[in-house]
This record gives structure tokens, C-alpha cells and sequence, in this order.
């Protein structure tokens, strides 16, 4: 169950193009499964930037000097992302979480492949160490378009059986994208499961490939929300349900994890005709 | 800040002198003034994750159609100065489904709830009505008017005095005499006093205002419209001015009808501003998604404001922005100019 918490900035610190906080959220930690995101309230109590922002959790401590912390990795894209990278140690922010439902982990040691797309590799760090404790062997995918853009390549090579870096300018790693390479490793390893985060281009065609693998896959999307907690309606896209059934289905509560073969990606931004409740087809 | 003014934060009212808090709208008594908005709270099972919901007033609930309904498609949602657009276009399960699971949840669990209900024609509202005839749990219902007329070129019901009044005969005739109606009025008009007066004659118990205002962006980078609704409805601080004049004008010109006000209220200072133009009661809309505890922090912090000012009740604070000046259009004697 989510809770709402003043957490107090520890940290924060420049990684690329990116910026990674460290901050305290007591009772937060002790409920995280991986593929749990927050969301962080912008600008303070008086603030015109009204809509929280969501986050993968990257990391998370139970315990220690702080009680429960967790970190999360900020890309810049407008103000309030920029604020949030502007803040310092002592600092306090309006957390919610856990949010969302967990990546599902396999229950046997299969061999699975993570792939992150940027800063999509934030939750897998933590999903490589417990599907490791499960004996599971974890090749790692991690591509961006530029070298700066990749983050944490040397924390995940270390929880990772086998880190593959992909960039689309060549400046790191395998020149291309993650999907040129993801087939080869599946191929060499068998791959069971794939998990992936990341942009929904990305995430489609993983998911793809993953079927063509005959592997299941569960894919974290990144859809704007303006609540995080199922509120407001704003997140949803088709996914077909155990009924076979589509519907518009809320990122927020009901991901942000899905399964790959579940998603409708192509008409992500539509409502297909056949969802539950779509306007009737005119008759002319 | 304001509240650093008066010396005390939120949760200090509660050891200050008590103020009774009790509330009504029409027959519908609550123990406190502040309510949840309808499409801000769901059907309250999410919000009872961060507060317990039976110790606000009222959850009402977001509107419900006769059918289930997708909705738009995405983006359905734009940030904007102190608010946000939204065009999410009533996805909902349809009334049976909404009174067999969300409501009998509500009734379960002891919250009062307010229904909205929201239709594409006089006919289609009308259903809606009867359906919730004689349904555990509906302490109200709310007619959220902002809906096009399918019968009629898409014309809004609530920006037609007689469309809105047609919508409210109906729904009174096929209510429960005992339920208490209230019509959601729109900002988009010209006079909104106008259509509080048409749907007041109708038979309405009260008013609910307002609902969003129209609005767009266009993304710059794309150079398109930012919502695939093209226009959506604004929320948030950005339009409680508005929302609050609309409340005062509507006290203005009807002193008895009982008026629910919404529109970007944040704080317990925000609420108070609803209560002293004439508000019986508010709605914490769209400041939910930026703070999930919203509704029962405001009413703490009304409570503390009301307290402060020396306020028993939250009733003694209704319209008493309106002192001074008659309500009724008449200048009230022996008043002397300030110096």
C-alpha cells in the first residue's frame, strides 16, 4: 500500500546527463519489489507546477544511518525536472509510493535479459540482484542514442552475467540500437524472460522479439500521468486482458509493468474499435 | 505565507477551541464542508489508501454514464500555469456495474457519496435517475451537465438555460423524491446566474460550481493541438477566481440555494474564500492528484482558519463576505464610508 512521506534530500549527484537523488522515505523501502515507481510533488506548496512527477525506483536501503532511503535517476526534460535536479542535501520533498504493480519474477533460475533504453536501466539494477539470488542468469542490454545518455554501465556490470552497450552514434558499446543485438543474445542464451524499460518504440519492438523468441516479457511503461495513484484517468493504454478482452487500462495502478503480448502498441494513442466501451462504429 | 501569519500550521487547530464543522446541502448532512470532486477521487478506494474517507464530507464520485465507455484517446492530459487540461471523455464501467461494485463499496465502507451521473441526451439522464431509484448509498446526486447533446449539434446542456432545465425535470422525476439534486454548472456561459435560476425553477436542491473551463495548448514542438481531444476542461488554482466569482454572483442572485463550490481550492484559506462568498460546502478537485491527502488537509486546515478567526461554525462563515452590501441588491443603511 502507497503511502505519502516528507523525505529529506541525502544526495544528489551528476551521472551523465543525468542526476541521481538520494532521499529518505521512511516505510517506503520495506514494501519496494522492483518495478515500483514514486511520484515526487514539484516546486513546493505553493507551486504553479501542479502535476507530480513519476519515477522508477532505482535503488533502495531498509536500513542504515537514514532508516529507509531510495534514489531515483532525473533526466531533464522542462521545469520541473529541472527543479528537481537543482536540489540540495537537506532539502525536503513530497514523496508517494510504492506505486504500480512489480515486474513478476520467475519462480525457477531461467535465463533472463534485461534491457534499459537511457535512463529505462534506473529499476533494472535491483531486478538483476534479486533474479541473481534466484540463480537466474542475467544478460544485460543497455542502449541510448549517445554515450551520456547511457547510465550506470559500470553499477549493472557487476550484478550482470553479460553487459551489452549499444549506442546509435557509435560513441560506446555496439553501434545501433538494442534491438540489433537482443536477438543474439536470446539466441545464445535461451533466454526465458526478457524485462525491459524504456521508451514505448523501444518497448514494442522488444516485445516483438521476444515473442518471436517464444519468451515472456514484461515491459515497464512510461505513459504521461498526472496522479500516479488511479485517480485520474489520464495514463491509460489498450491492453488485453485474461479475457481476451481490450480495455483502457491505467499505466499507473495497473502497470506501469506489463506483459509484452498484452499490449496493443501500435494503437497506443487511439482507442482500437474493439475495446471495451469504444464509441460504436458509424453506420455510414 | 499566509498561514505562517496567523501563527499556526494545519494540525494546530485541532488543540485551539473546537468549530463545529457539521454541514449541509439541501438534506444531505455531513460532519464537515469538504467533499471530493467528481472525476478527482475515482470512486474513493484509491484516496482511502491516504486518509479515511468517511471523515470528510462526502465522495462524489466521478460521472457514470448508462454504458461502459473507453474514453479518448491519449494524450489526454496537459500541465498548464497552476492547472492542468484534461479530456479523458467519461471512460467509465456504465451504472450497473458502478452501483454493483464502486458503490456498494462506498455504502460498505460508511462513506457518503454523492453520484454523478452524466448523459448524452434528456433521456439518457433520465435512466441514470431511475437506475439509482431506491439504491443503497446514494446520499445525492450530481448531474454533471457539461455534456454535448447528441440529439441537438453537440450543444452543451449546461450552456442552454432550457436544455439544463430539461435535464433536471427529468432527473427530478425520475429521482427519488428524498435524494437531493444537484445541477454542476458550467463557466462557460454568459450569465451563470441565468442558468442557476432555469435549473433552480426545475427543481434542483442545489448547485455544484463550477465545472471546468474550456481550454487548449498547442505543443510547439509538434505544432499540434497538445491534447487528441483538440480542447479540454481547466482545472486546478488556475481558475478559482473564476470559480469564486461564479459562487458570489449565484448568492448574489439566489440567497436560499444551497451551493456546492469547486475550482482549484489547495488550502484551508482556499476553502474559506469558497465559504465566505456563499459556499455551504466545497469540493477538492483537481489538487488531489498533486497531494492525495488534499481533501482531509484542507478540512483541518478550514477548521484552523475558521478558528482563528474567531468562527463557532463553519455555517456562522457562509456568505459572510456579503456582509455590508445587501445581498438583495439593496444598500444597506447607516454603513459609513471607510476613511
Amino acid at each position: 500500500m502507497p503511502i505519502q512521506v516528507r523525505g529529506e534530500v541525502l544526495d544528489v549527484r551528476r551521472a551523465g546527463t543525468y542526476y541521481v537523488l538520494s532521499i529518505t522515505a521512511p516505510g517506503i523501502p520495506e514494501s519496494f519489489r522492483p518495478g515500483h515507481f514514486v511520484t515526487i510533488g514539484i516546486g513546493g506548496e505553493e507551486s504553479g507546477l501542479i502535476l507530480r512527477r513519476a519515477f522508477a525506483i532505482h535503488q533502495v536501503q531498509s536500513r542504515g544511518v537514514y532508516g529507509g532511503t531510495l534514489d531515483v535517476v532525473v533526466g531533464v526534460h522542462g521545469k520541473g525536472t529541472r527543479w528537481l535536479s537543482e536540489r540540495r542535501r537537506h532539502d525536503f520533498l513530497d514523496i508517494v509510493g510504492p506505486l504500480g504493480k512489480p515486474f513478476v519474477l520467475p519462480k525457477e533460475g531461467v535465463p533472463c535479459v534485461l534491457v534499459g533504453g537511457g535512463y529505462g536501466s534506473a529499476p533494472l539494477f535491483m531486478l538483476a540482484e534479486q533474479l541473481r539470488e534466484r540463480g537466474c542468469r542475467v544478460d544485460v542490454v543497455l542502449g541510448a542514442s549517445s554515450e551520456d545518455k547511457l547510465y550506470g554501465v559500470l553499477d549493472i556490470k557487476r550484478v550482470s552475467s553479460m553487459l551489452t552497450i549499444t549506442t546509435e552514434d557509435g560513441s560506446s558499446g555496439t553501434k545501433g540500437r538494442v534491438t540489433d543485438v537482443l536477438p543474439g543474445i536470446m539466441e545464445s542464451n535461451n533466454s526465458a524472460v526478457v524485462y525491459a524499460c524504456g521508451p514505448m518504440g523501444m518497448l514494442e519492438a522488444v516485445a516483438a522479439i521476444a515473442a518471436e523468441y517464444r519468451a515472456y516479457s514484461q515491459c515497464s511503461v512510461e505513459e504521461a500521468m498526472a496522479c500516479g495513484i488511479g485517480i485520474c484517468m489520464t495514463c491509460v493504454l489498450p491492453v488485453i486482458g485474461e479475457d481476451g478482452r481490450t480495455r483502457m487500462v491505467r499505466s499507473c495502478v495497473e502497470g506501469p509493468i506489463f506483459r509484452g503480448d498484452l499490449v496493443r502498441w501500435a494503437e497506443i494513442g487511439t482507442v482500437p474499435a474493439d475495446a471495451l466501451g469504444a464509441p460504436a462504429l458509424d453506420a455510414s | 505565507m499566509t498561514r505562517a501569519m496567523f501563527g499556526r500550521t494545519a494540525g494546530s487547530a485541532a488543540a485551539g477551541p473546537s468549530v463545529d464543522m457539521s454541514a449541509n446541502l439541501g438534506s444531505l448532512a455531513m460532519p464537515s464542508p469538504v467533499l471530493t470532486a467528481s472525476g478527482c477521487a475515482a470512486s474513493g478506494r484509491e484516496l482511502d489508501q491516504f486518509f479515511d474517507i468517511t471523515k470528510i464530507g462526502a465522495i462524489v464520485t466521478k460521472s457514470v454514464m448508462l454504458r461502459a465507455r473507453s474514453g479518448r484517446p491519449t494524450p489526454r492530459m496537459c500541465e498548464t500555469p497552476s492547472g492542468m487540461l484534461n479530456s479523458i471523455g467519461l471512460q467509465g464501467p456504465g451504472i450497473e456495474h458502478f452501483i454493483e461494485e464502486d458503490l456498494a463499496w462506498l455504502t460498505t465502507r460508511g462513506a457518503r457519496t454523492v453520484v454523478s451521473i452524466a448523459g448524452e441526451s434528456v433521456e439518457e439522464y433520465g435512466k441514470l435517475a431511475q437506475k439509482l431509484r431506491a439504491v443503497e448509498g446514494v446520499d445525492a446526486i450530481e448531474v454533471n451537465i457539461s455534456c454535448p447533446n447528441v440529439a441537438n449539434r453537440n450543444q452543451v446542456f449546461a450552456c442552454d438555460p432550457e436544455l439544463a432545465a430539461n435535464v433536471i425535470l427529468t432527473v427530478r422525476r425520475q429521482s427519488d423524491s428524498q435524494t437531493p439534486i444537484f445541477a454542476k454548472l458550467s463557466p462557460d456561459v454568459t450569465d451563470i446566474t441565468e442558468i442557476a435560476r432555469s435549473v433552480v425553477r426545475a427543481g434542483v436542491d442545489g448547485l455544484t460550481v463550477i465545472n471546468t473551463a474550456l481550454g487548449m495548448v498547442i505543443d510547439v514542438e509538434t505544432m499540434r493541438p497538445a491534447l487528441a481531444g483538440v480542447t479540454g476542461g481547466l482545472s486546478g488554482p488556475a481558475i478559482r477566481p473564476i470559480a469564486l466569482r461564479c459562487v458570489w454572483q449565484i448568492r448574489q442572485a439566489l440567497p436560499d440555494i444551497p451551493i456546492l463550490g469547486v475550482g482549484g481550492i489547495r488550502t484551508g484559506l482556499d476553502a474559506l474564500q469558497f465559504i465566505l462568498a456563499g459556499a455551504n460546502a466545497v469540493s477538492v478537485g483537481t489538487m488531489t492528484f498533486n497531494d492525495p491527502s488534499a481533501p482531509f488537509r484542507v478540512q483541518n486546515e478550514l477548521a484552523g482558519a475558521l478558528a482563528d478567526r474567531g468562527f463557532e461554525s463553519v455555517r456562522e462563515a457562509i456568505s459572510y463576505g456579503h456582509r455590508g452590501a445587501d445581498v438583495f441588491g439593496l444598500e444597506s443603511e447607516g454603513e459609513t464610508e471607510p476613511e
